[in-house]
C-alpha cells in the first residue's frame, strides 16, 4: 500500500530514508511521527533502524540499497557504521566507500572494503532494485564492480529524461518504476526493457519531479509526501502494484519469495 | 438536439484532444493525460491556469493626478502631459503607472468605457508570463485607476499672487490709449507675449509679469525694437542665502515710450530742429517706428528723432488728434513739389463750425495736396487763437527767424464722413486677455476707452503703413454679410467714402482662447 508522510514538516521523504524489502533505515527526527509511519506498516516484517550518516539525517541521499546489500559513503563514522551492521538483518552486506587500496580485489561480506568515489550522494546517483541498478554515467569503473558486487545487482550507466542523478530522478522496485514527468516514451521503452519492470512517467509531492526523493518503496510499500495528490498516489500504486489484493495482503501470495529470502 | 448535448454526462477532467498519442502523465492536479515532456510541473494547461497567477506582483489599482485647471495628466515625478481621455497618450500613462508590468509581456492593453464623472479609469490588460521553462501563460484581468485631482505647479503659481520674478512696465504720458492699442497688434502679431503671466492695466499704461527675468528681458528688447522707448532696470533683494552665496531679485524694468503719437503737432527745441536739418521747429508727427519722424507740411521737409537724441532734450506734443479741428476746403492748388504720397499744395480752408456764421478763410500749405479736393473736409490744428502752454511754442514765437512761419492752421488728415457711429467693419483685431487692475473701470473710463478704440481702428482703416505693421483678420460670417449689405445701401446714399480694406489682406480666423469678439 501506499501512505503519506512528512518529516518535519518536509514532503522529501526519499531523503530521509532508505526502504529496501529486507530493512528501512529511518533519520533520527524530533519526533517519531516519521517513523511510527513505518513502524505501523513495517514493524512485524523488516527491521526499521534509527540511523546518521556522518551526523546528518539525509541518509536516504546519501546512502543505496537493496534487499542483499547497503552503500553507504566514506564520511560514515565507524560508530555510525558499527550501528547499522548491529542493526541490519544477517546476509545484508555493508559496503563503505573509502579511497583506500584494494588488497586482493574481491569484496567480503561485512568487510570494509575501500574505493574512491567522488560522487558520495550515493542515494543520488544510484537507484537499484533486487535485481538490476542504474548508476550514475561518471561514477569510477570500480565502484560499479562493487555496486554489482554488495548489492548482487547488474549495472547500467543511464540517464533518466538527459538527468545524470538517476537515483534522484527514478523510484523503482521489484514490480515497476517511476520516473522524471519529463521522460519520453522511447527513453521509458528503453529503461524498461533494462530493467525488465513496467515503467511509467508521474511526480509525487504535487507535482515534484523529483520522485526519487520524494518517495520510498520497496515490493509491498510506498511512502510519499504529504503533499501527493490522489492522481499521483493511484499512479504510484498502480505502477509499484501496491492496491488491494496486491498490497501487504498478498504478502502469502505475490511477495512470498521475496518475504522468504529475507528471513531466512 | 443542442438540449441533448448540454445534458450529456461531462467529464470533470479537461479532455485533451489530439494530445492522447503523446500523453505519458497524469495531470497531478485533475488526473487528465498529458504529455509529460512539455508540461509545467505535472500540471495540465487548465490546472496551470487557475493555480498559477502570472499577474501577481501587479497592481489592481492605481492612482492618476489630473489637474483641472489645466486639463493635464501627472506623469510621474515632476511632467504634466495633455492626454484626451481613453487616447493612446493617456493609455501609456496608466501602463507607466503599473508597477511591475516590466517583469511580464504586455500583449494587449484597452480602455473599458466608464462614465466620464465617475472619476475612474479601466484598463483591461493581456500579458503573458513563462510559467516553467517552456510553459507561457497568458491572462488578461483589468486594472481600475482612481482620477485624483491634483493642481500642477504651473497652474498653482498662476493661481498664486507674487509669484513673478520680473515685472516690465510700460508707461506713456498721454491722455489716450491708441499706442497701448497699436502696441498691442505688435505683440500680438509677433507672439511676443508668450511667456506672460499676467498683464495688467494701470494708469498711462501696461505691466507684463514674467517668471524669469530673461524673459523680461526678452520683451523689453522686443519694445526697443518696434518702438521709441527708453527703459531703466531696478532689482529688490527678495532673500539671500548668506551660506551659499546665492539671492533672489525681483526685477522690474520702467519703460517709457515717447509721448508723442501719430498726428500730433509739435513744437522742437530750435536747437534740435537746426541740427536735425534745420526743419521748422513747428511740424506733425506722422509716424512712430523706433524713432519719431517729424514732417513740416509747409515743405514737406523731413526729420527723424532717434530716442536717445529725443530723451537728451525731451519735449511734449502741443496739440494731439483730440483737438483737431474740422475745416473745408474752399480752394486748393498744388505747387508741384511730391514727396512720396505726399503733395505740396496751397489750400484756402474754411473752419466747418463758422460755414454760415462768417466768412473767415484761411490759407495754409498742406502735404496732402493728393487727396483734397475743394469742397473736402479736412482736420487740423488751429494755431491761430489758440495758447499753447509750452514752452517751445514759447520760443518759437519769441524767436525772430521763426515767429513770422507759424501757419494759422496746420492739416492734418482728410475727415471721412461716417455715417453711422458703430459701423459694422469686415474685418476686426485681436485682443489680449488683461486684468484691468483692481478697479473696474467707471462708465466715463470706459466711453473714453470705447472712443479711443474706434479712433485706432479708424486709424488702421485710412493707414495703409499702419495696417501692414498688424494682423488683421476676417470678421464672423455674420458680421460680414450684414457690412455687404451696409456698404451696399451706403453707396447708394453716396455719403460714405471711408476707405475700405480689401479682403485679401486679411487673414482667415482661427480659434484662439485669448480672441476676444470685439465688435
Amino acid at each position: 500500500m501506499a501512505v503519506r508522510a512528512q518529516f518535519e514538516n518536509s514532503n522529501e521523504v526519499g531523503v530521509f530514508a532508505t526502504l529496501t524489502n529486507s530493512y528501512a533505515l529511518v533519520a533520527v527526527g524530533a519526533s517519531e511521527n516519521f517513523y511510527s509511519v513505518f513502524e505501523a506498516e513495517l514493524a512485524d516484517v523488516i527491521p526499521i533502524t534509527h540511523a546518521t550518516i556522518a551526523g546528518t539525517r539525509i541518509i536516504g541521499r546519501l546512502t543505496a540499497g537493496n534487499k542483499k546489500g547497503l552503500l553507504v559513503p566514506t564520511s560514515t563514522t565507524d560508530q555510525e557504521l558499527q550501528h547499522l551492521r548491529n542493526s541490519l538483518p544477517d546476509g545484508v552486506k555493508i559496503q563503505l566507500f573509502q579511497s583506500v587500496q584494494r588488497e586482493d580485489g574481491l569484496t567480503r561480506p561485512m568487510e570494509k572494503q575501500r574505493i574512491e568515489e567522488r560522487l558520495s550522494a550515493l542515494g543520488n546517483v544510484i537507484v537499484s532494485n533486487d535485481h538490476v541498478a542504474l548508476v550514475h554515467p561518471d561514477l569510477e569503473r570500480e565502484t560499479e564492480e562493487i555496486i554489482a558486487d554488495v548489492l548482487g545487482v547488474e549495472v547500467f550507466r543511464q540517464t533518466i529524461a538527459d538527468n545524470v542523478l538517476v537515483g534522484s530522478y527514478m523510484a523503482l522496485s521489484n514490480q515497476g518504476g517511476i520516473v522524471h514527468p519529463k521522460t519520453s516514451i522511447q527513453d521509458q521503452d528503453e529503461l524498461s526493457s533494462l530493467l525488465q519492470v513496467p515503467l511509467v512517467a508521474g511526480s509525487v509531492n504535487r507535482g515534484s519531479s523529483v520522485v526519487g526523493a520524494g518517495m520510498v518503496v520497496n515490493d509491498w510499500l510506498a511512502v510519499t509526501g504529504l503533499d501527493t495528490t490522489a492522481t499521483e498516489l493511484s499512479v504510484v500504486e498502480s505502477v509499484f502494484r501496491l492496491g488491494e489484493g496486491q498490497g501487504a495482503g498478498a504478502i502469502n501470495t505475490t511477495h512470498k519469495d521475496t518475504m522468504v529470502e529475507s528471513f531466512y | 438536439m443542442s438540449a441533448m448535448d448540454l445534458d450529456a454526462p461531462v467529464s470533470i477532467a479537461p479532455q485533451v484532444k489530439g494530445e492522447q498519442t503523446n500523453a505519458t502523465i497524469l495531470c497531478c492536479n485533475c488526473g487528465a493525460p498529458i504529455d509529460g515532456t512539455i508540461s509545467a510541473g505535472a500540471l495540465c494547461y487548465d490546472c496551470v491556469k487557475t493555480t498559477v497567477d502570472v499577474s501577481q506582483g501587479i497592481q489592481r489599482e492605481a492612482t492618476l493626478h489630473f489637474c483641472r485647471d489645466c486639463d493635464r495628466w501627472l506623469l510621474p515625478p515632476g511632467s504634466w502631459i495633455v492626454a484626451a481621455r481613453e487616447s493612446r497618450e493617456l493609455l501609456a500613462l496608466c501602463l507607466k503607472k503599473l508597477r511591475g508590468l516590466h517583469k511580464v509581456r504586455i500583449i494587449d492593453a484597452s480602455f473599458i468605457w466608464t462614465e466620464p464623472h465617475s472619476r475612474r479609469e479601466k484598463v483591461k490588460l493581456t500579458i503573458q508570463d513563462s510559467v516553467s521553462e517552456g510553459v507561457v501563460l497568458q491572462q488578461s484581468f483589468e486594472v481600475e485607476y482612481v482620477v485624483a485631482y491634483q493642481q500642477c505647479p504651473d497652474c498653482a503659481k498662476s493661481y498664486t499672487a507674487n509669484t513673478w520674478r520680473a515685472c516690465v512696465q510700460v508707461r506713456q504720458k498721454v491722455p489716450h490709449k491708441r499706442t497701448f492699442l497699436f502696441l498691442e497688434q505688435l505683440i500680438l502679431k509677433h507672439s511676443a507675449h508668450k511667456d506672460t503671466i499676467n498683464i495688467k492695466e494701470v494708469k498711462d499704461g501696461l505691466d507684463f509679469y514674467y517668471s524669469a527675468r530673461n524673459q523680461a528681458e526678452k520683451f523689453v528688447d522686443f519694445l526697443t525694437s518696434v518702438t521709441p522707448v527708453r527703459s531703466k532696470k531696478s532689482q529688490e533683494l527678495i532673500s539671500m542665502d548668506i551660506h551659499t552665496s546665492t539671492s533672489s531679485y525681483k526685477f522690474t524694468f520702467s519703460v517709457e515710450l515717447v509721448p508723442i503719437c501719430k498726428d500730433d503737432l509739435v513744437a522742437l527745441p530750435i536747437k534740435l530742429a537746426k541740427q536735425t536739418g534745420n526743419i521748422l521747429p513747428l511740424g506733425l508727427c506722422y509716424r512712430v517706428g523706433t524713432s519719431v519722424n517729424i514732417l513740416d507740411p509747409s515743405t514737406l521737409q523731413t526729420a527723424d528723432i532717434s530716442t536717445p537724441i529725443y530723451w537728451r532734450a525731451p519735449f511734449l506734443s502741443l496739440a494731439n488728434v483730440t483737438e483737431l479741428t474740422e475745416f473745408i476746403v474752399m480752394d486748393i492748388e498744388p505747387t508741384g513739389a511730391q514727396k512720396g504720397k505726399w503733395l505740396l499744395a496751397e489750400a484756402t480752408v474754411a473752419r466747418a463750425s463758422d460755414l454760415g456764421s462768417n466768412d473767415r478763410t484761411y490759407y495754409t500749405r498742406t502735404h496732402l495736396g493728393n487727396i483734397l479736393h475743394p469742397g473736402d473736409s479736412v482736420m487740423g490744428y488751429m494755431l491761430t487763437g489758440t495758447n499753447f502752454n509750452s514752452p517751445q511754442f514759447d520760443a518759437l514765437e519769441e524767436s525772430n527767424n521763426y515767429s513770422s512761419q507759424i501757419p494759422d492752421v496746420m492739416l492734418v488728415k482728410k475727415f471721412y464722413a461716417r455715417k453711422k457711429k458703430s459701423k459694422v467693419r469686415n474685418w476686426r483685431l485681436k485682443r489680449m486677455n488683461r486684468d484691468d487692475g483692481d478697479l473696474l473701470p467707471k462708465k466715463a473710463d470706459q466711453e473714453k476707452m470705447d472712443k479711443d478704440y474706434e479712433m485706432f481702428l479708424r486709424d488702421v482703416e485710412e493707414d495703409t503703413e499702419l495696417r501692414a505693421t498688424m494682423a488683421l483678420y476676417k470678421a464672423q460670417q455674420q458680421a460680414k454679410k450684414e457690412a455687404d449689405e451696409m456698404s451696399v445701401v451706403e453707396t447708394e446714399d453716396g455719403e460714405d467714402e471711408t476707405p475700405k480694406i480689401d479682403m485679401d489682406e486679411l487673414l482667415d480666423e482661427f480659434d484662439e482662447l485669448n480672441v476676444k469678439d470685439n465688435l
